[in-house]
Formats: C-alpha cells, sequence, structure tokens
C-alpha cells in the first residue's frame, strides 16, 4: 500500500527553475518546509537560487547536463537531507525512470506513480484504458505495425483531415496535420524526424482530426487513499505553434451539466489509473460540447493557478500534503467555481514574426502591483537575462474577477502596465487578443489566431498621439542630460545648461526625429506655454496639446531614464510611459507598447555593421547545429545553408538570393546571437 | 547648558533671512490694466516684426536653398547647439528699415551665444536667403560687434560661413574704415592669439575676402559637393587668366582637404560638418570657471508679466525701479544700499540666476548724491568681482545753478569714471528713457557693458523731441523778435512738428537697434532670463582687477 510509505515532509528539493520552481518554494516556506534548489551554470543568479533555503549547483547550462540529469539531482537530494522532490513541470516532471529511481532511493517524488506516468506517457495504451474505463475517446490507430502503408492505410479508414502525433510526444512536437492524402508522406517524415530528435522515438499514432476544435482540460487530484476529486476544467483552446497562450477557468459557454460530466469523466480516467496527486485530463470538444479524451498530463501545468484562482485553492499545497501521505484536503461537494480567472503567459518573443523566440537581457521591468486578485508568477527580475538554453517564458498573469467580462477588462489593465524592455514580448499580442470581439464574447477554437490573423496583427500603425508623446517625453529627458557636461561642471546652475530651449523673442521650439522601423517621423514641438506644446507631425497641421506633466528618472544606468507623460490630446486625457536606453525609445501607450529609435546621422551608419543586406542571420539567439554548405559552394535563392537550433526548436537558413559562399562564419556548436551574419555570400558583380 | 543655548542664539540669528521688495500690484484697476495693454501691444507687436525677419529671405530663395538639400541657417544653428539649450540671439532688428526697399532681414547674419558641447560659444552665420549671404554694412557691424562679445567674454567663435562676400555697391560703407571688413580677420588673429578659440564651418560659398573667415581659422571643416573657398570664382578666374573651371574644382572640399591644407575636416553633409563642429569643440579642453560664488537660483516672487502693468508705454509716467527689480532677482531679495540718500538712483545687491549682482536703477534725474552714491557702490562691486546691472531709465543729471553749484558737473564725472573703469561684467537694460548724459552716466553703449537690450517702450536721445523742439521754438523765436517779425502759435507749431517726428522716429528702439546701438530689443517678461544667460556668458572671461582714473574731489 502505498499510503504506508509516506511520510511527512520537511524539506523538498525542487528539480525545475524559473517561476515554477519559485512558486513551489512560496508555498513551502507557507507551510514551514524548507526548500533545496537546483541550479546550472546559466541559472547560478537566478531569482530561484536566491529564493531557495539552500541550493546546489549541478552543471552547465544544457538542460541535458543540468536539470534532466537524474543522478545528479537525487545526489542533491541525499546530501540536502530532501525527503521529497517536485519536479515543476517540463523537464523530469513526466520521466518513468526519475519516479522509479526516486521510489529506489526512498525518496517522494511528488507526482503520480511510476505505472500512471507511464500508462498516461504512451498514448495508444492510455486510450484504451480510457475507452475501457467509459470516457470518451477520439477515432484514431494506435497499433504497433508503424510501416508507411500500414499508416496510409489507417488513414484513409479515419478519414481526412488527419492528425499524425508521435505517441510518446508532447507540447506539439512530432505532430503533424495532413489535410488531404497527398499531403500524408511528407508530414509523417516529417512528425517522424522532430519526434526523434526531441524523444528519441518516432512512433506516431493516428487521429482524426476535429475541426475548429476547443481545447478543454480539467484539473483533477488524487490522494493515496483512494479519493479523487475534480476542481473543474479551463479553457485552453487559444493556441500558437500548438502551444497554450492564454488560458481561463472556467471554460466558458459549458452548461452545468457539461461541466459536471466532463469533471466526472475526468475523475473516472484519473481512477483508471489510481491516480495520486494533481493532474490534468486533456479533452477535445467539438462545436455541440461534445468532448473526447485526448490524454492526461501526470503533473502540475503551468496553467494550474487559473484553478486555484476560482476554487480558493492552493494546489502545490494539496501537492505537498498528499505527497506527505494526507488525504485531500476538500470533498468534491466542497469544491465550488467562484468567479472567473485569466491567465495569460508572457513571453519573450515575436508575434511579428511567427512567434519566434528571443532572448536576452531584461533592461527594463515593471509590472502592475501584484494583490490577491493579480498574481504575478515570475522567476526572473529586472536585469536578469532570458536564457536561449530554456523555454522563454517571462511571466505568468493571473486574475481573477467575479465575472469573465471584467476578469477580461483587467487583464487588459494589467498586460497595459506590463513593461519590457530589452527584447520582444507576446504583450501587445495578448492585448490584441484579449479585446478581440470573439475571444471577449467566449468564441474560442484552437484555430482562433489563424482565423482571425488580420485583426490580431493589424498592419503595424503608429498613432501620431504615441509620437506626440514620445516626443515630449524626448524633450523632458534630453534636458536633464545638458547640466552633466564637463566644461561647465562649476557653473551648474546656469540657465544655458537649464532653461530649456530658450529663443529671443521666439516660442522654444524643438525638431525630434523618432524612427519606427525604415520609416522617419520629424515631430516638431513648440512650447506655446509652460504646460501647452503645439505640435506638428511629419509637417501636418499641428496639434495642441495641453496640460502636459513630464516626469523623469533616472534608472539605475546613466544611460537609463524613464519619463512619464500625462497630457491632453485634442480634450483626450491619456498618460503613457516612455524608456529612453541610448538611440531607443520604448513606449508604453494606452495601446500597448513600442520600440522606436531615434535615427542615426547618416554619416555616422556609414561607420557601423558590416556584411552585405542579404548575407543570412541567425533569426534568433541559438546554437549552430549544421553547416550544409561550404566555402565556394554555388547557392540557388532558397538553398539550405545552415542549421540553427534554439529554444529546443530546428531553424533552417536558407540563401536570399543566388549566389556563391564567400565565408562561411560560424563552424557547429558555435553559440550566435541574434543577427550574426552566419554565412557571407559573394557580393554581386 | 550654556553651550545649548549658544547654539540657539546662532540658530534663530536669521542669518539667511533677507529683505524681499515688491508690492502686490493692483491688477484690477484701470491704471495698471492700461498700462498692461499698451506694453502687450508693443510686445506684440515686437514679436510679429521679429517673426517676419525669423524666417529670412524671400520665399523663393529659401525654397531653392532647401531644394539643394541645405539647411536654413537657424536650423544649422539648432543642429550645432546641444539639445534644447537656449540660445541667445542678439540684434534680430539689425537693418530692420535701413536699406529702403531693401529688405535685409536680421542683417543677413544671425549672432548669438549658445552651448556647444557644454561650451558656451559665439555663433554666426551667415543667411545666405539673404542676398546671397552678401555682407552689407550692417552685417559687417553686426559681424564685428558679435566678436567683440566673443573677446569681451572670452567665448570660442564658430562661424557657419556662407557668404558671397562684400556688397560691392556699397564697398564706401563696407571696405576701408577701421571697423570694416577687414577687421573680421584681425579681430580672429587677435583672438586666436588670446586663446579664444576660432572654428569655421564651410557650408557654402566662401569667395574673395570670405575666403579668410576659413583660412583664419584655428580649425575648419568644409561640406562636400557644397563648400567652396578662393580668392575668385570661376568667371573671375576666366576673365582674368582665361582658366575654365568649376567651382568644386577650384576651391571644393576634396581640394583643400585633399591638396591645399586650407581646410582640416571633410564632411559629407552638413549634418556631419555640424557634428564635427561639436567635437572641435568638445576636444577644445575649455574650461569655464565663473570665479564668483554661485547659489541655487530661485524665482521671482512676482510674476515677470506684471513688469507690462508697471511700466506701461508712457514714460511720462513714473514707476518705482524697485517693482521692476523684484521681478527680475532671485526670490525677490534685494539688500538696498544707502536706502535714504541720493534716493532718486537705487543701489543693492541681489542674486539672478544664481549669480551675485549689483544692480543701479533709476528712480528720477540724477542729482549730486545720486552719482557719489552709484561711484561708491560701483567701487564696492569692483572690489568684490560682483558684476554690474544698469536698468536705465533717465532724462539725465539735475540742471540749473543749484545742481551746478553743487558740483553736478564732477560729481557726474565720478560716476562716469567709476563706470568707465570698473572691469566687473556690465549689463545695461534700458527699460525707460535714455537721454542725454544719463545715458552715459548709467553705461550707453559708449561704456562698452558686455550686454545692452532694449525694451519695445524704451526711447534713446540727445534730449526729448517735446523738449528739442521747444529749443528750437525757442530759438527762432528770440531770433524773429529780434529781427522784429511777426511769431505765431501756428508757425510754432509747423515748426515743432517735424521735430517731435523725427525724435519720434529716431528714438524708437526699432531705429536704434536696426543700428546696432544695442544687442537688441527684448520682451520685458524674458529680461531674468537675458540677463542669466548674458551674465553667465560673460563668467567664461576671468573678472580682472579694476584700476580707477583719477576721480574729480
Amino acid at each position: 500500500n502505498a499510503s504506508a510509505s509516506a511520510k511527512p515532509i520537511d524539506k523538498v528539493l525542487i528539480a525545475n527553475r524559473g517561476e515554477i520552481a519559485c512558486r513551489v518554494m512560496r508555498t513551502a516556506r507557507r507551510l514551514g518546509i524548507r526548500s533545496v534548489a537546483v541550479y546550472s551554470e546559466a541559472d547560478r543568479h537566478s531569482l530561484h537560487v536566491a529564493t531557495a533555503d539552500e541550493a546546489y549547483y549541478i552543471g552547465p547550462a544544457a538542460a541535458s547536463e543540468s536539470y534532466l540529469r537524474q543522478d545528479k539531482i537525487l545526489d542533491v537530494a541525499k546530501k540536502s537531507g530532501a525527503q521529497a522532490i517536485h519536479p515543476g513541470y517540463g523537464f523530469l516532471s513526466e520521466n518513468v525512470e526519475f519516479a522509479e529511481a526516486c521510489e529506489r532511493e526512498n525518496i517522494t517524488f511528488i507526482g503520480p506513480p511510476a505505472s500512471a506516468i507511464r500508462d498516461m506517457g504512451i498514448k495508444s495504451t492510455s486510450k484504451h484504458i480510457m475507452s475501457d474505463a467509459g470516457v470518451p475517446i477520439i477515432e484514431g490507430y494506435h497499433g504497433e505495425d508503424q510501416s508507411d502503408e500500414k499508416l496510409q492505410s489507417e488513414a484513409r479508414r479515419i478519414g481526412y483531415p488527419i492528425m499524425i502525433k508521435a505517441v510518446r510526444g508532447g507540447g506539439g512536437k512530432g505532430m503533424r496535420i495532413a489535410m488531404t492524402e497527398a499531403d500524408f508522406d511528407t508530414q509523417l517524415e516529417s512528425a517522424k524526424t522532430e519526434a526523434m530528435k526531441a524523444f528519441g522515438d518516432q512512433v506516431m499514432l493516428l487521429e482524426k482530426y476535429v475541426v475548429k476544435p476547443r481545447h478543454v482540460e480539467v484539473q483533477v487530484f488524487g490522494d493515496r487513499h483512494g479519493n479523487h476529486v475534480y476542481l473543474f476544467e479551463r479553457d485552453c483552446s487559444v493556441q500558437r505553434r500548438h502551444q497554450k497562450i492564454i488560458e481561463e477557468a472556467p471554460a466558458p459557454g459549458l452548461t452545468d451539466e457539461v461541466r459536471r460530466s466532463i469533471g466526472e469523466a475526468a475523475v473516472r480516467a484519473a481512477k483508471a489509473v489510481d491516480y495520486v496527486g494533481a493532474g490534468t485530463v486533456e479533452f477535445i470538444m467539438d462545436e455541440n460540447l461534445k468532448f473526447y479524451f485526448m490524454e492526461m498530463n501526470t503533473r502540475l501545468q503551468v496553467e494550474h493557478p487559473v484553478t486555484e484562482m476560482i476554487t480558493g485553492t492552493d494546489l502545490v499545497e494539496w501537492q505537498l500534503r498528499v505527497a506527505g501521505g494526507e488525504q485531500i484536503p476538500m470533498k468534491q461537494e466542497e469544491i465550488k467555481v467562484k468567479g472567473h480567472s485569466f491567465e495569460c503567459r508572457i513571453y519573450a518573443e515575436d508575434p511579428d514574426s511567427d512567434f519566434m523566440p528571443g532572448a536576452g537581457p531584461l533592461q527594463h521591468l515593471a509590472t502592475p502591483p501584484p494583490t490577491s486578485d493579480l498574481r504575478i508568477e515570475t522567476g526572473v527580475r529586472q536585469g536578469d537575462e532570458v536564457s536561449v538554453h530554456y523555454d522563454p517564458m517571462i511571466a505568468k498573469l493571473v486574475v481573477w474577477s467575479d465575472n469573465r467580462s471584467s476578469a477580461l477588462q483587467r487583464t487588459l489593465a494589467a498586460l497595459r502596465d506590463y513593461h519590457v524592455v530589452g527584447l520582444s514580448t507576446n504583450i501587445r499580442f495578448l492585448m490584441a487578443l484579449a479585446s478581440h470581439e470573439a475571444f471577449q464574447a467566449g468564441d474560442v477554437n484552437t484555430d482562433f489566431i489563424p482565423n482571425h490573423q488580420t485583426e490580431l496583427f493589424p498592419s503595424h500603425c503608429l498613432s501620431t498621439d504615441v509620437l506626440c508623446q514620445a516626443a515630449l517625453a524626448m524633450t523632458s529627458s534630453l534636458n536633464s542630460r545638458n547640466s552633466t557636461r564637463s566644461a561647465a561642471k562649476k557653473d551648474i546652475f546656469s540657465p544655458f545648461a537649464h532653461k530649456s530651449g530658450m529663443r529671443v523673442n521666439d516660442l522654444p521650439s524643438y525638431t525630434i526625429k523618432l524612427a519606427d522601423g525604415a520609416t522617419v517621423h520629424t515631430i516638431t514641438i513648440s512650447e506655446t506655454g509652460p504646460n501647452t506644446r503645439s505640435v506638428s507631425v511629419d509637417g501636418q497641421a499641428p496639434v495642441i496639446i495641453e496640460n502636459v506633466r513630464l516626469l523623469t528618472e533616472t534608472g539605475a544606468g546613466k544611460d537609463n531614464e524613464k519619463t512619464t507623460v500625462r497630457c491632453s490630446i485634442d480634450g483626450q486625457v491619456s498618460s503613457s510611459t516612455v524608456l529612453m536606453r541610448g538611440n531607443s525609445v520604448h513606449v508604453f501607450a494606452v495601446d500597448g507598447s513600442h520600440n522606436l529609435n531615434i535615427p542615426l546621422p547618416n554619416f555616422l551608419k556609414s561607420s557601423l555593421g558590416s556584411g552585405s543586406i542579404d548575407d543570412p542571420v541567425a533569426p534568433m539567439p541559438g546554437v549552430v547545429e549544421r553547416v550544409i554548405i561550404e566555402s565556394g559552394s554555388e547557392v540557388k535563392k532558397g538553398d539550405p545553408l545552415v542549421v540553427m537550433i534554439a529554444m529546443k526548436m530546428e531553424y533552417v537558413i536558407r540563401a536570399a538570393r543566388d549566389g556563391v559562399v564567400e565565408k562561411v562564419n560560424h563552424k557547429p556548436g558555435d553559440t550566435v546571437a541574434k543577427g550574426t551574419v552566419l554565412v557571407h555570400l559573394q557580393e554581386e558583380s | 547648558k550654556a553651550g545649548r543655548v549658544r547654539c540657539l542664539v546662532r540658530a534663530f540669528h536669521a542669518l539667511d533671512t533677507a529683505p524681499t521688495i515688491g508690492t502686490q500690484q493692483e491688477t484690477n484697476s484701470p491704471e495698471y490694466q492700461e498700462k498692461y495693454e499698451r506694453m502687450e501691444v508693443l510686445v506684440r507687436e515686437l514679436k510679429d516684426r521679429v517673426a517676419v525677419i525669423m524666417q529670412g529671405g524671400p520665399e523663393k530663395a529659401r525654397q531653392r536653398h532647401l531644394s539643394q538639400g541645405k539647411m536654413l541657417p537657424r536650423d544649422r544653428i539648432n543642429a550645432l547647439l546641444d539639445p534644447q539649450s537656449p540660445f541667445l540671439e542678439f540684434s534680430q532688428l539689425a537693418g530692420y528699415k535701413m536699406y529702403g526697399d531693401e529688405h535685409v532681414p536680421a542683417g543677413g547674419l544671425i549672432t548669438g551665444i549658445g552651448r556647444v558641447s557644454g561650451v558656451e560659444c559665439l555663433i554666426t552665420a551667415n543667411d545666405p536667403t539673404v542676398k546671397g549671404g552678401a555682407y552689407y554694412p550692417i552685417t559687417v557691424k553686426k559681424n564685428i560687434r558679435a566678436q567683440e562679445i566673443a573677446q569681451q567674454n572670452r567665448l570660442p567663435c564658430i562661424y557657419l560661413v556662407n557668404s558671397g562676400g562684400a556688397n560691392l555697391p556699397r564697398w564706401t560703407e563696407v571696405f576701408p574704415d577701421r571697423d570694416h571688413f577687414g577687421r573680421m580677420f584681425y579681430n580672429q588673429a587677435i583672438m586666436s592669439s588670446m586663446g579664444i578659440p576660432q572654428v569655421a564651418v564651410v557650408l557654402g560659398s566662401c569667395t574673395a575676402g570670405g575666403a579668410y573667415t576659413p583660412a583664419m581659422a584655428d580649425e575648419n571643416i568644409i561640406v562636400r559637393q557644397q563648400g567652396t573657398i578662393f580668392l575668385a570664382g570661376p568667371p573671375l578666374v576666366k576673365a582674368a587668366t582665361g582658366e575654365v573651371t568649376t567651382a568644386e574644382d577650384l576651391g571644393g572640399a576634396d581640394l583643400h582637404c585633399g591638396v591645399s591644407g586650407v581646410t582640416d575636416y571633410y564632411a559629407n553633409d552638413e549634418m556631419q560638418a555640424l557634428h564635427q563642429a561639436r567635437r572641435v569643440i568638445n576636444n577644445l579642453n575649455y574650461v569655464k570657471d565663473p570665479g564668483v560664488s554661485i547659489e541655487e537660483p530661485v524665482e521671482p516672487l512676482f510674476p515677470a508679466d506684471e513688469l507690462y502693468g508697471i511700466v506701461g508705454d508712457n514714460l511720462k509716467k513714473t514707476f518705482d525701479v524697485r517693482e521692476v527689480i523684484a521681478r527680475i532677482v532671485d526670490g525677490s531679495v534685494f539688500d538696498e544700499f544707502k536706502e535714504k540718500y541720493g534716493t532718486s538712483l537705487v543701489t543693492g545687491f541681489a542674486r539672478l540666476w544664481g549669480y551675485p549682482v549689483g544692480i543701479l536703477g533709476n528712480n528720477g534725474v540724477l542729482f549730486s548724491e545720486s552719482a557719489l552714491k552709484a561711484s561708491h557702490f560701483i567701487q564696492l562691486c569692483c572690489q568684490r568681482n560682483i558684476p554690474l546691472i544698469f536698468l536705465q531709465n533717465i532724462t539725465g543729471y539735475m540742471v540749473g545753478r543749484d545742481a551746478e553749484a553743487g558740483g553736478i558737473a564732477k560729481n557726474g564725472a565720478k560716476m562716469i569714471t567709476a563706470v568707465s573703469c570698473a572691469q566687473v561684467p556690465k549689463f545695461t537694460v534700458i527699460i525707460g528713457g535714455s537721454y542725454g548724459a544719463g545715458n552715459y552716466g548709467m553705461c550707453g553703449r559708449s561704456y562698452s557693458p558686455n550686454f545692452l537690450y532694449m525694451w519695445p517702450n524704451a526711447r534713446i536721445s540727445v534730449m526729448g523731441g517735446e523738449q528739442a523742439a521747444n529749443v528750437m521754438a525757442q530759438i527762432s523765436r528770440e531770433q524773429r523778435e529780434r529781427e522784429g517779425k511777426p511769431w505765431s502759435e501756428e508757425m510754432e507749431e509747423k515748426l515743432k512738428a517735424p521735430i517731435i517726428a523725427k525724435y519720434e522716429e529716431e528714438g524708437s528702439p526699432y531705429y536704434a537697434s536696426a543700428r546696432l546701438w544695442d544687442d537688441g530689443v527684448i520682451d520685458p517678461k524674458d529680461t531674468r532670463t537675458v540677463l542669466g544667460l548674458s551674465i553667465s556668458a560673460a563668467l567664461n572671461k576671468p573678472i580682472p582687477k579694476t584700476q580707477y582714473g583719477v576721480f574729480r574731489m
């Protein structure tokens, strides 16, 4: 009996990093449980290390040499005297061998028994079990015969469109959709390659592809005493690159009856595998609210906070108590849905280039103040680096309110106040998403983003108001710099240093140039009064701006200034925050953030940068995996040149034009920054 | 215990409490309002006229200039200055209505002081849209005055040159005399010898005499395909030697940077040239040491625009100069010196933009006592390195037998000796009338104040128009009476009217400023800032020790 081996926990090792490690430690601390962190070279100064009571170094940055090293982690557990290991999500959280190893070493693995992980980890097995337990499943082929011919004929039997999915896959990796029979071979090949790379296994399953599907998942919990409950469902339909981006609980548009029946189905699923701890049963739901079992995730999910918010629970506390042998703290009938909650995942990525992940330092980070209804789950602070080695998530913004529309409204407001400088984020995109009519109406499905492409990615448009506010902020910013010139150090109060832009018998006026991508805007500001300005953008008729209030603060670095602008443009009062770092100007306006630049004059440009514009560059920071060509190779436009691995994904860098390779700048294994010229092509004659 | 009491005494010593001056104005009174409105009209007129001048040459010329991708001279200056820093421009009204139908806005040359790379520099910029940047007599005068300012205040000079040279039809007023064209290059040599850096940026043609401005500079910059320097242009060369050449070939950047060595820095465009000028200044290792105590500036207690309602436009209506001082100096704090003696002249110590200043302001005609008090006060300021500010509103020294018997002439002479010899920076603002010897005693143009400004309500002349007309009428009447000819009221009016009209025109600040009798007409509201900038500029030069001449006792 499992309950016999359970012992109370007073020290827990968290075999993870980032926000989830911090999240677990917070609850552990509240419960009086000491926490032990492990860290890789890249995380030496990370927040999770600073938060833990003890921290141990376990190896180089690459996850395979640190966070995935079971032996090292178990060593640390023994050395530190931790009785339990919390695996978080990802890394070793669903690793059967690790769960077994823990058992052998007599360390409590905070998660389900290894058998449940195994059963649920292999998708074909899990479907059999569910089908037997009376959980509705979707038509598919989960057979042993993996020959291309068999798979093809099975696909024909199930009918197109069809989904090809790695049996051991997850997170969208090793998964492809074939819309027609003609695509099947290529998609199958591609899925296999990816799966092999990611999981070392290329066994595939086939499934009927549900059109306009919703992704609805149920949080379940089991204990060692045979109790199982569900904590209602979450809707995670809106996804990009097959990864979740915004989640909510409860799922919109469900009737009480559907809500109960999906919950009960999930509990049946958990019981079928004697599930212990926190788990998630994922369903696919069609337009008629019919749902089918997809898979079960045997871990605490990234999006668990929305469930906590609507049920008033702390699932990490439950995990720790259940792992310590206690019963689930609440009975099914005590668990009630209260209000509505959203979670936005703030990623370092660029929505405008197909959500390309990014990395780099968080030069500036300002968040809305956390409250009991607004949680910011993060593992980074200002000045930290979003590393190329791990998931590029910066934070989860979790908001609760008594109903869906007000929760959404508060989410939008919180996003607006979430300011990040240093790397691209998806904040603006999340704002576009959260303010989209269809999303507000709860009309969601997994194709939401492609279906609403045009509205979600509006052709980039910078309003005059934003330009005006940026320029106004710059007048304040530049002003505070003049007084620091060394030549006049002994004369710091001179009006030449202070009085802003004074002109004899004329209004002070300034011309400011700001570049928005390749477009340079010229903004002319006249100071018509102490708090009024007349502003003309690109020679248009001037706009009168009243009640101008500018407050500039200098940041940590000398070249880092933050200005709050509040003003009334055409009678409409608005405020924004403008950050200046060197030549870049970041505006956090009502409609989101905008990155502008102070254009460099031509004569300064010529001395910077090298390489011609069509030389292939690294689209993001990463590691060179393979160099396909060599110096002297003749290439045609579109030919693959270099393969890079970044953020666990493979990118093929192709030739932008026909030409001859003059020089290959990097060899396999090199770590390259975004924008690095990888290959130099000979100049065209 | 005793120690603590002593501390308390010190704490309540009230050392830092200083007397403030000025009174709350009755802003609703009809008199105040009338004065306010009239001054407002004058200021609006001034700004309207200056606005036209600031546009530069005719629309067509400006469009042509811009279409060649060149910048207008004021934009050149804006790009040269530290971002958003002030520009203390001089004599915007130079040449105003001086050449009949030929309009020469700002005299075709913009001059002023602004900070470049943190250094206060004297900047001149030719306006090529005004008659091709040709030097009119007033252009020469303005250029030389700018150099005088640079020399007197030890300010590095930056010449943004783009001029076709002298205005040949007026060569007699431009070429031969001491303070004509040649003096500009003499000044460059002398200033360079004094260690005052001379920097030229060649943004257009510099022909004939104009070629010497960049050539005489310590360092210079030239713009490729735009700047040219030669003693004679292609047409003259062809006429003289038959040689056919282009301007670029004859004196462009490639030639002068690569072959002749006439220029030092090669710029691809104007922005680069101006940037290079900023770098040149940055590399001067020029240090400003003001040499006076400086406190943090405090705004006056009263709003500056009340000066309109206090002063108005009618010089016959008197006002207390203390009300003006109260609206100019820091915190309206003024320690008045000899308050009860020689009361027609107010003297005292204050701070302006944090700098220490000694102020002399007229509250009526100068008597012997006022002149003696002024002499004493000026000696105090010179002893202590305190800059002097003269607020002129003066009809002259007292006349009459009593005054002469009291030695008004020798006492006035003492004041003039003190003013002349004072080596501290001097600043004069004509805030009302400036007549006769009063102009001298109160540091008029002849006494080389570092800067002299006028308010738009001011009047300057040897005497008042009425008085002059009366004197003339008196003389005519006596002559007619001697000759036994009749003299009627009507005849007297006919004689007086043109005299009054002439004085009215010639005594106007526009007439004065057009001829550079001052450094500019300013809005009374801006007086504090203009003076602050002027003091800041003047303090670039270490203050020398004052040595007086003989005081007639």
